[in-house]
C-alpha cells in the first residue's frame, strides 16, 4: 500500500537501536539523580498514554486511574518482598500465610501487576461504563477512592496505612525505558488497528459507531481494562523505583497529574503524551526551586509546599481555554512527515495504491 | 410470521410518558420495495427508524426482520442482522477519512482478536487487506474513490450524505433505512440522489424504507408509501393513492374550515 514503508520499518529500526544506546550510556554516564528523573518519566510516560487511550481515544471521561495504579503497585510490591521483610514490616497483623513466603522476580511481578489491575478494571468498568460523561467521571473517582480505602483497610495483606517498605529496588534505565518503549509499541499498533478505529468511531459518535455494528460496550470495556493494565504496570514501577509505598499516595491529586499530561499532550495523541510525560516529570524536578524560601523584591518569601501544583493547575486552566487541543491535537509523529520534509519521493501518489 | 416480508411491524407503539409518539404502526416490506414513510414534522417518523433499529424497544407490539423477532434487540446487533441505516442528522466519524469511516463497518467481520491486530498475525492482516480491498470497491461504486482519504467531514454536504449511504452499505444489509437523505438539497442534488438510490438498491439487491420531505422524491421512487399524523397510520397506498387522499391533504394543509 505504500511505497515507502521499508524506509520506514528501517528508520523505525535504527530510532530503536539509537535509543538503546542512549539508555546504555545513559546508564553508565548520567548521575543517580538524573537517572531516577528519567525512570519517573518513563512512568508518567505509561501513565498518560494509558489513560489518553481511555480518555482522549475512547471518550470516556475516567478519573479513576490512580486506583488502577495502587493495585498494581501493591501486588508487585508483595509478590518481590522478601519473607524477612515481610516479617518485619507486618508488625500490626502478620501477613496472610499464602503471601508470606512469595518472592517474585522483578518482571513477572510487574506483568502481574498489570493483569490484576486489569481484573479490577473490568470490575469497575461493568458498572460503571454504563455512564457517560462527568457521571462516569464521578462514578470512577469514587471508585479509584474505594480501591484505596479497600486497601487501607486490608491490613494482613496490605500492611494498612503504614504501607510497605523494602520493596527491591530496580534502579537501570532498561527496565523502565524497555517497558516503557514496549508499551508506545503496544498501544501505537492497538490504535492504528481495527481496534483502534472502533475506539476512534465511539468517541466521535456512539449512536453512528453502534448502527455500524460496534458492540458500544464491549469496546469500551476493553479499552477501560486495557487503560488499567497499563496503569497497573505503571504502579508496579513506581512501587520498585520508591521502594516504599502507601495508601496516600495514590489520592486524586496524582490523576489530576496524569490527566495533565494528556490535556498538554492533546487527547488522542500517543505522540503528545510522550512529549508532556517526559516534560512535565522534568518540570515537577525543576520546579522545586518556587518551594523553597526566596527573596522576591526584597521581600522574604518562606518556602510554600505545594506551590509546584498551583503553577500546573493554572497550566492547566490555561490549556483548557486557550489552546485546548494541547501541544499535538490529535495528530501523531510519523515518518511520512519526516521523509516529506526531507524530500524523499513516494514512487507512487498515495489513494492510488 | 411471513418469513417472505423483509419486515415486519406488527402494531408498534411507544409512548414516552403520556405521549404516543407512535401508535399501532403495521408496515409490511417485500424484498426490492421502496417504501416511503412521511408525514409532517414530529408525525413520529424517525422514532419509528429508532424502534426498527433497536434504540428504542417499543411499549407494545413486535417487530419482526426476514420472519425472526427483532423486538428490543441491541443495536449493533440488529445491524449484524442486516438492517442499515442513515441518520437525519449526518453522524459521520469526524476524525476520520472517508475510507476509515467505510471500514469500520467491517469491524464486526473481523474474525480476529486484538493481540492478533497487535501483533500483526497473517489473519488479522489478510483479513484487514480485504476489507481494504473491498471497501474500496464499494467507495467505486459509489463515486467516492477519488476522496477516499479526505476527511470525511471536509467533503461538500451532498457527498457526506452519499458517504453516509455508502458507509450504510458497507455493512453489507438487505434492508436499507434512509433518514431524509434529500434534506438540504436542492432540486438538482435530489434528482441526483434518486438516481443514485435506484442505482444501489439494483446493484447490491436491497429493499429500502425512507423517510423523505421532498415529495418529488417520494413520488418519483416509492412503489408504496405510509404517512403518520402525531404517530397514527393514517394512509397506506401507492403514490397515486396518497397524493388523492383528503386525510393526508388534510394534515399536511390543515383542513378546511366548512362554515366559513
Amino acid at each position: 500500500m505504500d511505497s515507502r514503508k521499508g524506509i520506514k520499518t528501517a528508520l523505525t529500526i535504527v530510532t530503536l537501536l539509537l535509543a538503546a544506546a542512549v539508555i546504555y550510556f545513559g546508564d553508565s554516564h548520567l548521575s543517580r539523580f538524573q537517572i531516577r528523573i528519567l525512570n519517573l518519566a518513563a512512568i508518567f510516560v505509561i501513565l498518560g498514554l494509558s489513560l489518553n487511550l481511555v480518555v482522549g481515544f475512547t471518550g470516556m471521561f475516567s478519573l479513576g486511574h490512580s486506583g488502577f495504579m495502587c493495585v498494581g503497585a501493591y501486588t508487585a510490591a508483595i509478590l518481590t518482598m522478601s519473607p524477612e521483610s515481610k516479617e518485619l514490616i507486618y508488625y500490626m497483623e502478620p501477613i496472610v500465610p499464602v503471601l508470606k513466603n512469595i518472592e517474585w522476580p522483578v518482571i513477572p511481578a510487574t506483568v502481574m501487576g498489570g493483569v490484576v489491575a486489569a481484573i479490577f478494571g473490568v470490575l469497575v468498568g461493568f458498572p460503571a461504563l454504563r455512564l457517560r460523561d462527568d457521571y462516569l467521571a464521578i462514578a470512577t473517582l469514587g471508585f479509584a477512592e474505594i480501591i484505596r480505602i479497600i486497601v487501607t483497610n486490608t491490613i494482613s495483606i496490605t500492611n494498612g496505612a503504614l504501607g510497605l517498605k523494602n520493596i527491591p529496588s530496580e534502579k537501570s534505565l532498561w527496565f523502565y525505558w524497555g517497558i516503557c518503549i514496549l508499551t508506545i509499541l503496544i498501544l501505537k499498533a492497538l490504535i492504528n488497528s481495527s481496534w483502534g478505529y472502533a475506539f476512534k468511531a465511539i468517541r466521535d459518535n456512539e449512536i453512528a459507531a453502534e448502527a455500524m455494528g460496534v458492540s458500544v460496550f464491549k469496546h469500551k470495556l476493553l479499552s477501560f481494562t486495557i487503560g488499567a493494565f497499563f496503569a497497573g504496570i505503571a504502579g508496579a514501577m513506581m512501587s520498585f523505583l520508591i521502594t516504599s509505598i502507601d495508601p496516600t499516595m495514590f489520592r486524586f491529586l496524582f490523576t489530576f497529574q496524569i490527566l495533565l499530561i494528556v490535556v498538554l499532550g492533546g487527547m488522542g495523541s500517543l505522540t503528545g503524551s510522550v512529549i508532556a510525560g517526559v516534560v512535565v516529570t522534568i518540570a515537577m524536578e525543576w520546579l522545586r526551586i518556587v518551594e523553597r524560601p526566596m527573596h522576591l523584591f526584597g521581600m522574604d518569601v518562606p518556602g510554600i509546599p505545594g506551590m509546584r501544583m498551583v503553577i500546573f493547575a493554572l497550566l492547566l486552566l490555561i490549556i483548557i481555554l486557550f489552546y485546548r487541543q494541547g501541544l499535538m491535537g490529535t495528530r501523531e509523529f510519523n515518518w511520512d512527515w519526516v521523509l516529506d520534509k526531507l524530500g524523499v519521493a513516494k514512487s507512487k501518489e498515495r489513494g492510488v495504491s | 410470521m411471513d418469513a417472505e416480508k423483509v419486515l415486519s411491524t406488527d402494531d408498534i407503539t411507544i409512548r414516552f410518558g403520556g405521549l404516543t409518539a407512535v401508535s399501532k404502526l403495521s408496515l409490511d416490506i417485500y424484498p426490492g420495495e421502496i417504501i416511503g414513510l412521511i408525514g409532517p414534522n414530529g408525525a413520529g417518523k424517525t422514532t419509528c427508524f429508532n424502534i426498527i433499529t433497536g434504540v428504542y424497544a417499543p411499549t407494545e407490539g413486535k417487530v419482526y426482520f426476514k420472519g425472526k423477532d427483532i423486538t428490543g434487540m441491541r443495536s449493533d446487533l440488529i445491524t449484524k442482522e442486516g438492517i442499515a441505516r442513515t441518520f437525519q442528522n449526518i453522524r459521520l466519524f469526524q476524525s476520520m477519512t472517508v475510507l476509515e469511516n467505510v471500514l469500520i463497518s467491517k469491524h464486526v467481520r473481523l474474525k480476529a482478536n486484538p493481540l492478533e491486530a497487535i501483533l500483526r498475525m497473517p489473519r488479522y492482516t489478510r483479513a484487514r487487506r480485504r476489507h481494504y480491498e473491498e471497501c474500496m470497491e464499494l467507495l467505486r461504486q459509489v463515486g467516492l474513490e477519488d476522496v477516499a482519504h479526505e476527511m470525511a467531514t471536509s467533503l461538500p454536504y451532498g457527498k457526506q450524505r452519499r458517504l453516509e449511504i455508502a458507509r450504510a452499505l458497507a455493512t453489507q444489509p438487505t434492508l436499507l433505512l434512509l433518514d431524509e437523505p434529500a434534506a438540504g438539497m436542492n432540486p438538482q442534488e435530489s434528482l441526483e440522489l434518486m438516481k443514485f438510490i435506484e442505482q444501489i438498491r439494483h446493484r447490491f439487491e436491497l429493499t429500502i424504507l425512507m423517510i423523505e420531505h421532498h415529495m418529488e422524491v417520494v413520488m418519483g421512487i416509492c412503489e408504496r408509501i405510509t404517512v403518520l399524523d402525531y404517530g397514527v397510520t393514517i394512509a397506506q397506498g401507492t403514490p397515486t393513492e396518497i397524493q388523492n387522499n383528503q386525510q393526508v391533504i388534510e394534515a399536511y394543509l390543515g383542513a378546511v374550515e366548512t362554515n366559513a
